[in-house]
């Protein structure tokens, strides 16, 4: 292989990728819990067409979605296999610290405002990523940018934090309003 | 003339000027920066547009939309990374040129060819107009059906490799639309008896957490690269097009075949470059410099590339279809912004759909414009370390979620679907059909529903001429993949019965 394709940028999968298998089987399993609540989840309306029943496209859609990954398995469990698979899903599961911090930040935004959890979470998620002095600096400024450009400027609709009922009358307004 | 007048009317207006300079730079910078591209972009401006009128909203995120591939050159030229997943092909002989010292020239011949492109296929739009108004209206229900059915089809099918997972992902969106309390009978379909689900699952909290908050874990999840960035003089604008004029022929042939793959739709950008670059290839004078930094390769692919978005616009404006995720988006876009897509639209608002191929015609000036005197600050925006990026994406991702309607579940959807769509990019599989799924599922249910009340026996649904051209198209698609799958098999087959000769 020469350099130039060493350095093309991967476009068709080759080999099975650590963690594909684990994938395909949750997804035969969701589909099929899927499909056997279908009587309990959907409705039959006797005398109804076929094609105007609320049970049609579920049934189909399922019904594909099950079909296609049962034959994705069995053909993905022909291809030679790289290892890794029980580290790739713990990267998954790795990946929900940060929809955790994610959370965190929508929830507390009610609670200290938009401003307050912006900066908060940018610094925090800034120095958890491993920069420090001029990466928090810069994500300061990012987060008051975003709040600035988003909140005050274009008049996004995010609640304002309960902290500003604490405000002085006339600074209430203008925080709820602004920031 | 009178058309063109009352078009123009629509869009000489301060803000859709503003929106149309901020769309263009917006999308140019985002293409720009590897890793964001403009479907994050545009989930996750697209609530912030609410409050602007339509046509300065849809004017904002059209001008992300067609200016991004431009940025996306950048990165491949120069860095080897594609800023947007259809300049994977220019990192082929771009790199390579910025390797023997003609980064300048590479850069050069992307811009000028990529504006060729675009303003290639908006000509031959802005022609076509008239045609598309008379055949839009005899698109009926059962036309409309088998359109979508034809485009989660060739989506499908146009995923080499992953046809099965594709197919698996599209009904998987198929099924997610039919979720909550379905409009002709009132009936609760998978809600598990949650409130939170009634309303089904909101489209632009799937996009956003399938795009944004995805890709946002997968940058957490690299590590930062060290990027070195060459040195690129400035180039004028008419040095460019100069340049161009020695490959016009590829030029023309590679948009061409972007007008006619964008036209068609679930084709799009990645067909129409494979094949505007074989053409290139099998009609050069250097066919073994492809792949080693021959400047037709860049021209091919860029033209082609660029020609898509508008021709794509095709049968979103005049069917409601929309052939890939960036046109789901849009026409998510236009749904927000009360403009239906559809036959009446084209035949009843012909000067505001004229305006909208102005609006991507003066996007390509500004944008040529910007390149020309911006290359170096944009080239700056590559140094933007991975993880940091990721946390200003999952910032900025929030903006779009949660102003939607300050709920915390649609936070906690949109998380969901982060996850899923990291594992499905971390599995090399495709975001896009589930997307397409959501939205052409939605289209076909209703359609064929309405459709099948007027059919008395299976043929009756093709007995008119769209309807079974429709139809012939879908054969042929499965034939062709049918074929191709058994001349693969075949192939792999004679290849290891074959000894290896060293």
């Amino acid at each position: 292989m020469n350099s130039q394709q060493d350095e093309a940028p991967h476009v068709f999968p080759e080999g099975r990728k650590p963690g594909e298998m684990v994938f395909c089987i949750l997804i035969v399993a969701l589909t099929t819990f899927l499909l056997l609540n279908i009587t309990s989840e959907t409705a039959w309306i006797a005398g109804k067409k076929l094609a105007a029943q609320p049970r049609f496209w579920p049934a189909l859609s399922l019904g594909g979605a099950l079909f296609f990954a049962a034959l994705n398995w069995w053909s993905r469990a022909g291809v030679s296999r790289n290892p890794g698979r029980w580290r790739e899903t713990f990267t998954w599961i790795r990946s929900l610290e940060f929809i955790g911090y994610y959370m965190l930040y929508v929830a507390s935004i009610s609670v200290v405002g938009y401003l307050l959890a912006t900066i908060l979470f940018c610094i925090g998620l800034t120095l958890r990523l491993g920069y420090r002095r001029q990466g928090v600096l810069i994500a300061t400024c990012f987060a008051l940018f975003v709040v600035l450009f988003f909140k005050s400027a274009l008049n996004v609709k995010i609640p304002g934090g309960a902290i500003y009922e604490l405000a002085p009358e006339g600074m209430r307004y203008i925080l709820f309003r602004y920031f | 003339m009178d058309l063109l007048l009352s078009s123009f009317e629509i869009i000489a207006r301060w803000d859709v000027i503003a929106a149309l300079l901020i769309g263009a730079i917006g999308g140019v910078v985002v293409g720009g920066l590897p890793g964001v591209g403009a479907a994050v972009a545009i989930a996750i401006v697209l609530p912030a547009t609410f409050a602007l009128e339509p046509i300065v909203g849809i004017t904002l995120l059209l001008g992300i939309y067609g200016s991004s591939m431009f940025g996306g050159a950048i990165p491949a030229i120069l860095v080897n990374t594609p800023g947007t997943p259809v300049n994977a092909l220019t990192t082929y002989d771009g790199y390579p040129m910025t390797k023997r010292g003609e980064a300048r020239r590479a850069l050069s011949l992307a811009y000028s060819a990529s504006f060729f492109g675009a303003v290639f296929s908006i000509v031959a739009l802005i022609l076509l107009a008239p045609v598309l108004a008379k055949v839009a209206p005899m698109f009926g229900a059962r036309e409309i059906f088998l359109a979508a059915f034809l485009g989660i089809l060739l989506v499908v099918i146009t995923h080499r490799g992953q046809v099965l997972a594709a197919a698996m992902l599209a009904c998987l969106g198929i099924f997610l639309q039919t979720i909550g309390i379905e409009s002709t009978a009132y009936t609760q379909r998978y809600t598990f008896g949650q409130g939170w689900l009634q309303s089904g699952v909101d489209l632009i909290v799937v996009v956003l957490g399938l795009f944004a908050v995805s890709q946002a874990l997968i940058l957490f999840m690299e590590k930062d690269k060290d990027i070195k960035l060459p040195h690129v003089e400035k180039v004028g604008f008419f040095t460019q097009m100069k340049d161009l004029w020695i490959y016009r022929r590829i030029a023309a042939v590679g948009s061409a075949f972007g007008v006619f793959c964008g036209m068609i739709p679930g084709v799009g950008e990645f067909m129409s470059q494979f094949m505007s670059y074989s053409y290139a290839q099998r009609t050069s004078k250097t066919p073994e410099m492809f792949g080693k930094g021959n400047p037709e390769g860049i021209v091919a692919s860029e033209a082609a590339n660029n020609s898509v978005p508008a021709a794509a616009m095709i049968p979103l404006l005049a069917l409601g279809i929309p052939g890939e995720e960036l046109t789901a988006m849009m026409l998510a876009v236009f749904y927000v912004h009360n403009v239906v897509p559809g036959p009446q639209l084209f035949s009843g608002s012909m000067d505001f759909i004229i305006a909208l191929y102005l609006c991507l015609l003066i996007l390509n000036v500004i944008v040529v414009a910007f390149l020309y005197f911006a290359t170096d600050t944009l080239m700056k925006v590559m140094l933007i370390p991975n993880r940091f990026l990721g946390m200003m994406i999952l910032t900025f991702s929030l903006i779009g979620v949660y102003s939607l309607r300050n709920s915390l579940t649609d936070v906690a959807i949109a998380s969901g679907f982060g996850v899923f769509g990291f594992i499905l990019k971390r599995l090399d599989y495709p975001t896009s059909p589930i997307i397409l799924g959501i939205v052409l599922g939605k289209l076909m249910e209703d359609r064929f529903r309405t459709a099948m009340a007027r059919v008395r026996e299976p043929f009756d649904f093709i007995d008119r001429p769209i309807a079974f051209v429709l139809f012939c198209m879908i054969v042929v698609a499965l034939l062709i993949h049918g074929y191709t799958m058994f001349k693969g098999a075949k192939a792999k087959k004679t290849a290891k019965k074959e000894p290896i000769h060293e």
